[in-house]
C-alpha cells in the first residue's frame, strides 16, 4: 500500500537553515546537510530546501547546499525558491535535486512547466501553490505570498496538472505560522480536482493536525518544517502516532 | 567497470552519487561497441517509454550481445521496463525483450484516492528468494515515481501493490530490475545496488577472460 510521506522543509539563506529553530543536538546550528542526515535516521520520507532569499549570491550558496545535502541522504531531494527559468532548474537538478519546485514563474510563464516537465519528467516538476481562503474559493498568491494573481487554487492547480506538474505543493497562507493545524478543506478540495499527489503544507503544529490533513484533507503528503526542528515532535514519533492510527506510513 | 547507459532520458546525477557513495566504479560509454568492454551494464532513466527509442539498433544490439554473454544488467525504472518486449506508452518502440511480457498504463482509482503517477513509498511482496534482494527485510519500502507497470511473470521477485499488483523487482539468471529508485531509497535502496555490485564482482572474478576489463 503506498505510504503517506511526511516532507521535511529547510528555508536557507546563504546556506544555513533559518526559521526559528532550536538546534539543541547539532554541532553546527543550521548546516542543512547535518539536519537532512538527522531527519534521515529519523525516517523522514523526503526533504525540500527552499531559498528564501533567491538573489545571485545565495544562488551559488545553494548549489553547493544542494551537493552538500545530496551527498549525505539517499531521498528524495526538492529544491525550491526563485526558480525563474530553464537555466535556474538546470544549475538545482545538475547540483543534484531530483524535483524542483515552480511557484510565481509557473504562474507568469506556465510554458516553463511544460519545457521542465518535457527535460526531466513530470515527477520532477512541483508547481507550489499559495492560497488562502477568499469567499467560498481559494485565492493563490504570487511573490512570497503579498501579490494576488487573481487565480483560483483548484483552477490552477488543474492547469498546473494539464500542463505537465507532477506533484502540487499547496501552502494555506491562512495556517502558516500558526501551528493550528492545516487547512483540511482546501487541501480536500484540490487533492479531489486533480489526479497527481498534493502535498499539504502550513499550519502543522501537532501530530493530530497530520492524521488529519491526511483524513479529511485528503492529502498524499504533508510538509512541515519548524515541527520537526524541536525535539517535542520528532519524525519517528509522528510515525509511529500515525502507525497507531492506521494510516500507512514507512516505519 | 560497469557502463551507466546514458540515453537522455531523464538526469542521471542520483544514480552517479549512490554507486560513488557504495565505491563502484562506472563510466558511460560512448559507443555501442565499447558495451563489450564492461563487465556490467546499468540502463537507468525516468520518463517516457518513447525514450528508449534512442537505444534502438546499435545500443539494443550491444547491450543483447553482452546480456547474452553472461553479463549481469540492472534496469532501474524506465531502464526496468526496458527489458520487457515493450509498453503501451510507445507501442512502436521495442524493448531489450529479454523478459516475456509488456509493460502497461496502471489505472489507479480516483474515488478510492489510488493516484496516477503511483509517486511515494510502497512496500515489496517478497515472492522467493533473490540474489537482488539480499539482506533486505520482507516489506521493505522504496520509492517509486510511474505510470506504468511490468506485469507479475516468473521472472518477478518483488511485486507492489497500487490497486492492481506490478512487478517492482525482476531477478532471471544475469538480468536485474527494479521498478523503483533505489538511488531515492534510502538505506533498502543502498542494499539492492549493493547486492547487484557483488553479483558484478562475483562474475567478474569468476570470468578467467580479462578481457572483460573488470
Amino acid at each position: 500500500m503506498l505510504t503517506k510521506r511526511i516532507i521535511a522543509c529547510m528555508d536557507v539563506r546563504n546556506g544555513q537553515v533559518v526559521k526559528g529553530v532550536q538546534f539543541q543536538q547539532l554541532r553546527h546550528a543550521g548546516d542543512p546537510a547535518e539536519l537532512a542526515e538527522r531527519y534521515n535516521v529519523e525516517g523522514i520520507d523526503e526533504v525540500v530546501v527552499l531559498d528564501i532569499t533567491a538573489t545571485l549570491e545565495s544562488r551559488q550558496a545553494l548549489a553547493r547546499t544542494i551537493s552538500a545535502v545530496a551527498h549525505r541522504i539517499f531521498l528524495p531531494l526538492t529544491v525550491g525558491g526563485g526558480i525563474r527559468s530553464e537555466a535556474d532548474a538546470a544549475a538545482a537538478v545538475d547540483a543534484g535535486a531530483d524535483k524542483v519546485s515552480l511557484n510565481t514563474a509557473a504562474l507568469s510563464n506556465p510554458t516553463l512547466i511544460t519545457t521542465l516537465a518535457r527535460r526531466y519528467g513530470s515527477q520532477a516538476v512541483i508547481v507550489a501553490i499559495d492560497a488562502k481562503r477568499r469567499g467560498d474559493g481559494f485565492g493563490v498568491y504570487v511573490r512570497s505570498g503579498t501579490a494576488d494573481a487573481a487565480r483560483d487554487a483548484v483552477e490552477w492547480a488543474r492547469e498546473a496538472e494539464s500542463r505537465g506538474a507532477g506533484e502540487i505543493l499547496l501552502t494555506s497562507m491562512d495556517r502558516d505560522g500558526t501551528r493550528s493545524g492545516f487547512d483540511c478543506e482546501m487541501t480536500a478540495a484540490v487533492s479531489g480536482a486533480v489526479n497527481i499527489p498534493v502535498i499539504a503544507s502550513g499550519g502543522a503544529g501537532e501530530v493530530q493536525h497530520f492524521y488529519d490533513v491526511f483524513t479529511d484533507g485528503r492529502a498524499d503528503a504533508a510538509l512541515a518544517a519548524s515541527i520537526f526542528h524541536y525535539d517535542d515532535t520528532g519524525v519517528s514519533e509522528l510515525k509511529h502516532y500515525l502507525n497507531t492510527r492506521h494510516i500507512p506510513v514507512r516505519m | 567497470m560497469i557502463a551507466l547507459i546514458d540515453y537522455g532520458a531523464g538526469n542521471l546525477t542520483s544514480v552517479r552519487k549512490a554507486l560513488t557513495a557504495l565505491g563502484a566504479d562506472f563510466s558511460t560509454p560512448v559507443r555501442p561497441e565499447e558495451c563489450a568492454r564492461y563487465c556490467a551494464v546499468i540502463v537507468p532513466g525516468v520518463g517516457n517509454f518513447a525514450a528508449t527509442a534512442a537505444l534502438v539498433g546499435r545500443w539494443r544490439d550491444a547491450i543483447a550481445d553482452t546480456v547474452h554473454g553472461g553479463t549481469p544488467l540492472l534496469g532501474i525504472c524506465l531502464g526496468m521496463q526496458w527489458l520487457f518486449e515493450g509498453s503501451d506508452e510507445a507501442p512502436d518502440v521495442p524493448g531489450l525483450g529479454v523478459l516475456e511480457g509488456r509493460v502497461t498504463r496502471l489505472r489507479g482509482n480516483a474515488d478510492a484516492g489510488l493516484k496516477i503517477p503511483h509517486v511515494g513509498w510502497n512496500a515489496l511482496d517478497f515472492r522467493g528468494d533473490a540474489r537482488i534482494l539480499s539482506g533486505l527485510a520482507p516489506q521493505s519500502h522504496v520509492y517509486f515515481t510511474h505510470s506504468y507497470a511490468a506485469p507479475v511473470t516468473d521472472a518477478c521477485v518483488a511485486a507492489t501493490t497500487h490497486g492492481e499488483t506490478f512487478a517492482a523487482v525482476v531477478e532471471h539468471g544475469n538480468v536485474f530490475g527494479v521498478q523503483f529508485h533505489p538511488e531515492k531509497s534510502g538505506d533498502a535502496g543502498l542494499q539492492i545496488l549493493r547486492n547487484f555490485l557483488a553479483v558484478t564482482q562475483q562474475r567478474s572474478l569468476s570470468t578467467p577472460r580479462a578481457e572483460a576489463g573488470c
